[in-house]
C-alpha cells in the first residue's frame, strides 16, 4: 500500500443561507486550499467531488462545479453522489493504483436550497416508507426515543454532547452555531421533535470543504507534518427502519475495526454525527475512550453543510495532526438515515 | 393476480430557492433595461454574455468587469426542433440557435422566428425582438426571439472558432 | 504498481421502455444475479459494491444505493456511488476496477442502472431553471447544432447518420437484451424518418429505456482460479472539461482526444484501427459515430464518415462498432456506459452470442456524458496486460 497523507484543507465559512451560487461558493475555497498547499491547479493529478442533485434541486448539478476548477486543459475528474469524504476515498484508491500522486477532493452543497429535512425523506424506500413522508428529524427522533427507553443514552448525556460541541465551536470561526449553555438550560429547552430539542439537531448549513491528499515523498515535500492516512474503510448497513438496530451502529464498528482504530489511542476524533444521541452511539461503536477529545471543531452539530460535513471532519482532524496538537486522530463521515453508512479514517503524524 | 398492486403513483413536491448569484446580477439588471450586459474574465479577458455562473470555466476564475455587448449577432449553429415535450412552451417547429452577439466571445441560446426554418443559416445576422417593456423580468425571456436583420451573412471565418 | 484486474462476470437486464414487471430493486437484481451466475459466485463472495446511475430525479429516489442495501446483500460491505452524468456507467466500471487494482478488494460487483420510466425522463433531464431561456428540447436540441457543425466542416453527405442508424438497429436484432428490435430498416426508410431536431432524424435518436448492467471484477489470483472466460483490463482513462467556454470545440472536444491518447499510451496501442478488434462506443445520436471515430484516433480528421460509408464499422468490417446495437438501440442512462464497457468485455470473453465478432483479442469500451465533456474509456483483452 502506498502511503497517502492529507497535506492541506480549506473550508468556507458555514452560513445558514447564501445568495451565492454553488460555483461562486466553491472558487474561493479551491483557490484557498491550493494556496495553503503552495500548489497550482496543474500540480493536481485528480479532482474528485461530492454533491447531491436532489439537495440542489437540479439534475447534473455537479457539472457546474467543474466550472470552478479551471478544467482547461482537460483534467482527470470524477464525482460521487455523496459526501466529499467519499470523494476522498475514491482519490485514495486511485493513488493506490499508482496512476496519480496528488488529488484535490471537495464537497459542496447548500442545505438552504430547500427544506433539507423533507428532501432527505427521498432517501427512503420509495414504495412503502417514503410516501408517508417521515422527515429526517422525525426519524432521528424515533431513534433517540428508542435509545432513551433502552437506557443506551440519557437526556443528560445528550445535553452534555450539545454543551461540549457548542462550547468547542466558540473557538471555530467556521462554525455556524456556538455558545456556552448550561446543562439545565439545555434540558429545559423546548422540544422540537420529542425527545429532540433544537440544539440536539444539526445546524444545517451552506458550505464547502476542500482537501488535498498526496502520496509518499510528494506529501513530505508539501507539508511539514502531513496527516498520514494509516487506515480507511467504509461500511453500510440495512436501511430497513423496522428491521435494524436503533441503538447500535454495526457498520461504524466494522469500519473502525478495518481501519485499525483500536491499534493505538486516538487523541482527537471528529465525528459526523448530526444529532447528539448519534454522537453517543458512535463514540461507543468506534470504541473511543474518555481520553479522546471529541469534536474540538463543534462537529456536525454546530455546522452541518450537507455533502461536505463529513469531509470537514477529516479536514479538522488532519489540521490537528498537522499543527502538532494531536499525534493520532480519527475522521468520520456518515450518510443515510440513522447513520446507515460510515466511513472511518485514522490519521497519524510522523 | 388481478388484485396484486403492480404500480403505485407517489407524487413528490419540493420547493427550492435558486440564486442567480451576485455576479449575474448586473446581467439580469441589464435585461430589465433592455441591454445585454456580460462580464469579462480577468485572466483570459474573454467576454461572456450571459456570464454563466459568474465564472470563466476555462480559467476557474470569477468574472470581473461588466461589458455591454451589441444587440445584433451572428448565428453560429442551430437546429430545427420538431419534437414536443413536457414543459416546452414554444410552438413546433421552431429554430433554436446559438447566437454570437457582437462583442461577446461565447454564443448564447435563443429562438429564431420571423423567418422560415428552412431559410435559417449558419452565419445569418440577427437582432432581438423584445417583449413590451412593462412585461420585463430579470430574465432572457424578455427577448421573445431573434429575427434576421437582412444584413449579408457573416463570413465563416468570423465565427468558425465558436462552433 | 497497480494490481491486475479482470472481468469474470457480465449480466444485463431485458431492456425496454418500461419494466413495469419489476421494482427498482428487481431490475437491479436481474442484472446482478446474471453477472454473479456468469462469474460462478454468490452474493456472499462479493467484497464491495460500486453503483452508478445518473440523476436521481429519473426515479424519484435520492441516493437509491442506500435503500438498495438489503436487495444487494450489502450490509457489512463497502457500497460506493458514482454519478458522472451520461458517462457514469463507464466511470463506475473504472472506479470498480480501481477497487481491485488498488489491492484493496478481490471481488467487486458493479452495476449501472436506470428505471427512467418511473419518472418523466425528459423533465428529469432538463428541469427548467430560472434566469435562463428554455430553448432546448432535451439532449437532441443540444447536440444537433454540434452535429450540424461537423457535417459542414467535414463535408459529409447527409445519409451518413442514417447508415449508422440502420447498422445499429440491425445489429440490435442479434442482441436479445436490446430494447429496440426493428429488423426492417433500410437506408431509404431511414432517410424518410421524420426530422426531430434538424439535422437529426428520429431513427438517428436513442430510445429512453429501463435497464441495468452488472459486472464482476476480480483480482488476478481470483481470475486465474476462475475457469470461465475473462477479459483483462489493460487500461482505463477518464477526462473532463468545462461545459462552455469561449472557443470550445464541441465536435471533437479536447477531453475526448486527451482521454483516448492517454488510454492508447497506457494500453501500449500505437494504431487503434489495427489493434482493436471490436468497439463499443457511446453513440446516442447516429452522427456521433463518425465524429467519435475521428476524435478517438480510429479515423483521420474529416474521414470518419468515409469509414461509415465504406462499411468499415459493420459487424463484418475492419472495425466493428456497436455490434450490440449500441445506445441507439438501448439507453437506460445510468447503465449505458457500463453496457459499452461490458459488451466490449463480452466480445473478448466470446460470450456475445449472435453479435459476437470472430477472434476478438482486444476490445474498446467508451462512454461520454454532459455536454460532450466527460469521457471514460477502457481497453480489455484476452491476454493479461
Amino acid at each position: 500500500m502506498r502511503e497517502v497523507a492529507i497535506i492541506a484543507s480549506a473550508q468556507a465559512d458555514n452560513t445558514a443561507t447564501t445568495t451565492s451560487t454553488p460555483v461562486e461558493m466553491l472558487i474561493p475555497v479551491i483557490q484557498q486550499v491550493l494556496a495553503n498547499a503552495s500548489m497550482t491547479k496543474t500540480d493536481i493529478g485528480f479532482w474528485c467531488h461530492g454533491s447531491c442533485d436532489y439537495m440542489t434541486g437540479q439534475p447534473f448539478s455537479f457539472v457546474s462545479a467543474v466550472d470552478a476548477l479551471g478544467a482547461w486543459p482537460p483534467i482527470i475528474e470524477s464525482h460521487v453522489e455523496a459526501d466529499g469524504a467519499f470523494a476522498l476515498y475514491e482519490a485514495w484508491l486511485k493513488i493506490q493504483t499508482g496512476e496519480i500522486d496528488t488529488a484535490l477532493v471537495f464537497g459542496n452543497g447548500r442545505s438552504s436550497s430547500g427544506d433539507i429535512n423533507r428532501i432527505l425523506t427521498l432517501q427512503l424506500d420509495p414504495y412503502v416508507v417514503g410516501p408517508l413522508w417521515p422527515d429526517d428529524r422525525s426519524i432521528a427522533a424515533m431513534q433517540a426515543r428508542a435509545c432513551l427507553e433502552s437506557g443506551v443514552v440519557t437526556e443528560r448525556a445528550m445535553a452534555e454532547v450539545a454543551q461540549r460541541n457548542h462550547r468547542n465551536a466558540l473557538t471555530n470561526p467556521k462554525a455556524l452555531r456556538r455558545g456556552d449553555h448550561s446543562i439545565e438550560a439545555l434540558m429545559a429547552a423546548q422540544l422540537v421533535a420529542d425527545p429532540l430539542r433544537e440544539l440536539d439537531c444539526p445546524a444545517h448549513a451552506d458550505g464547502v470543504t476542500a482537501v488535498i491528499i498526496a502520496a509518499g515523498d510528494r506529501a513530505r515535500g508539501l507539508a511539514a507534518r502531513p496527516a498520514w492516512i494509516r487506515g480507511i474503510d467504509h461500511r453500510i448497513e440495512s436501511q430497513n427502519l423496522g428491521n435494524r438496530s436503533m441503538t447500535t451502529l454495526p457498520s461504524a464498528a466494522l469500519a473502525a475495526h478495518k481501519a485499525g482504530v483500536a491499534n493505538d489511542k486516538i487523541d482527537v476524533a471528529e465525528l459526523h454525527a448530526p444529532y447528539t444521541h448519534q454522537e453517543l452511539l458512535l463514540t461507543s461503536a468506534l470504541g473511543l475512550s474518555e481520553a479522546t477529545t471529541i469534536n474540538p471543531s463543534g462537529g456536525a452539530l454546530c455546522a452541518n453543510p450537507m455533502m461536505s460535513a463529513g469531509l470537514a471532519r477529516f479536514a479538522e482532524a488532519a489540521t490537528r495532526i498537522m499543527n502538532g496538537t494531536a499525534d493520532r486522530a480519527l475522521g468520520h463521515a456518515s450518510s443515510g438515515p440513522w447513520m446507515q453508512q460510515n466511513l472511518v479514517c485514522v490519521l497519524e503524524g510522523e | 393476480m388481478s388484485d396484486d398492486v403492480l404500480r403505485i403513483r407517489t407524487p413528490i413536491s419540493i420547493k427550492y430557492q435558486y440564486s442567480a448569484g451576485p455576479r449575474v446580477s448586473s446581467h439580469l439588471l441589464g435585461l430589465m433595461d433592455g441591454r445585454f450586459v456580460g462580464k469579462r474574465c480577468p485572466v483570459c479577458e474573454l467576454v461572456y454574455m450571459p456570464p454563466r455562473n459568474g465564472t470563466c470555466a476555462k480559467c476557474g476564475a470569477l468574472l470581473g468587469e461588466d461589458v455591454e455587448v451589441g444587440q445584433r449577432g451572428t448565428i453560429t449553429t442551430f437546429c430545427v426542433v420538431n419534437v414536443p415535450f413536457l414543459g416546452q412552451t414554444i410552438k413546433i417547429p421552431y429554430v433554436s440557435a446559438t447566437i454570437l452577439l457582437d462583442g461577446a466571445d461565447m454564443g448564447m441560446q435563443h429562438l429564431i422566428q420571423e423567418v422560415d426554418a428552412a431559410d435559417v443559416r449558419m452565419g445569418m445576422r440577427v437582432e432581438p425582438v423584445w417583449r413590451p417593456r412593462e412585461e420585463w423580468q430579470p430574465s432572457l425571456e424578455n427577448v421573445l426571439h431573434f429575427r434576421p436583420t437582412g444584413e449579408p451573412d457573416a463570413p465563416f471565418e468570423s465565427y468558425a472558432g465558436h462552433l | 504498481m497497480a494490481e491486475r484486474c479482470a472481468v469474470i462476470g457480465v449480466g444485463q437486464t431485458q431492456h425496454t421502455s418500461c419494466r413495469a414487471d419489476v421494482s427498482i430493486a428487481g431490475l437491479v437484481r436481474e442484472a446482478v444475479d446474471r453477472a454473479l451466475e456468469s462469474a460462478q459466485l454468490t452474493m456472499a463472495d462479493i467484497d464491495a459494491i460500486v453503483i452508478g446511475k445518473a440523476p436521481d430525479m429519473l426515479e424519484g429516489v435520492m441516493m437509491p444505493e442506500l435503500w438498495l442495501v438489503d436487495s444487494l446483500a450489502a450490509a457489512g460491505k463497502p457500497v460506493f456511488r458514482v454519478h458522472t452524468a451520461g458517462s457514469v456507467g463507464g466511470s463506475t466500471a473504472i472506479v470498480a476496477a480501481q477497487h481491485v487494482m488498488s489491492g484493496v478488494h478481490k471481488r467487486v460487483l458493479t452495476v449501472g442502472f436506470e428505471k427512467q420510466s418511473d419518472g418523466n425522463a425528459m423533465w428529469a433531464l432538463s428541469v427548467p431553471m430560472p434566469f435562463g431561456m428554455p430553448v432546448h428540447a432535451g439532449a437532441g436540441g443540444y447536440f444537433s447544432p454540434i452535429i450540424r457543425s461537423y457535417i459542414k466542416r467535414s463535408g459529409a453527405p447527409s445519409h451518413i447518420g442514417c447508415m449508422v442508424a440502420v447498422k445499429d438497429r440491425t445489429n440490435a436484432c442479434r442482441n436479445p437484451y436490446a430494447h429496440l428490435h426493428e429488423p426492417d430498416w433500410t437506408l431509404e426508410k431511414a432517410m424518410a424518418s421524420p426530422m426531430l431536431w434538424d439535422p437529426v432524424r428520429m431513427v438517428e435518436t436513442c430510445p429512453s429505456s429501463d435497464g441495468a448492467m452488472a459486472l464482476v471484477l476480480a483480482s488476478e489470483d481470483v481470475a486465474d482460479a476462475h475457469d470461465g472466460p475473462k477479459a483483462w483490463v489493460h487500461a482505463t482513462a477518464m477526462r473532463s472539461e468545462p461545459t462552455a467556454f469561449a472557443g470550445r470545440n464541441q465536435v471533437s472536444p479536447r477531453a475526448s482526444e486527451d482521454c483516448a491518447n492517454d488510454l492508447w499510451r497506457k494500453a501500449g496501442i500505437t494504431s487503434p484501427i489495427d489493434e482493436i478488434d471490436a468497439v463499443e462506443m457511446y453513440v446516442p445520436f447516429a452522427w456521433f459515430e463518425p465524429m467519435w471515430l475521428e476524435s478517438l484516433g480510429f479515423a483521420p480528421k474529416d474521414h470518419g464518415w468515409r469509414f461509415v460509408e465504406d462499411g468499415v464499422t459493420e459487424m463484418t468490417g475492419r472495425l466493428p462498432v456497436n455490434c450490440s446495437g449500441g445506445v441507439l438501440s438501448t439507453n437506460p442512462i445510468g447503465a449505458s456506459g457500463m453496457l459499452r464497457f461490458g459488451e466490449a468485455a463480452m466480445q473478448v470473453m466470446g460470450i456475445a452470442g449472435d453479435h459476437q465478432v470472430d477472434s476478438v483479442r482486444k476490445a474498446f469500451g467508451h462512454a461520454y456524458g454532459g455536454g460532450s465533456q466527460f469521457f471514460a474509456m477502457w481497453v480489455v483483452g484476452k491476454d493479461k496486460p
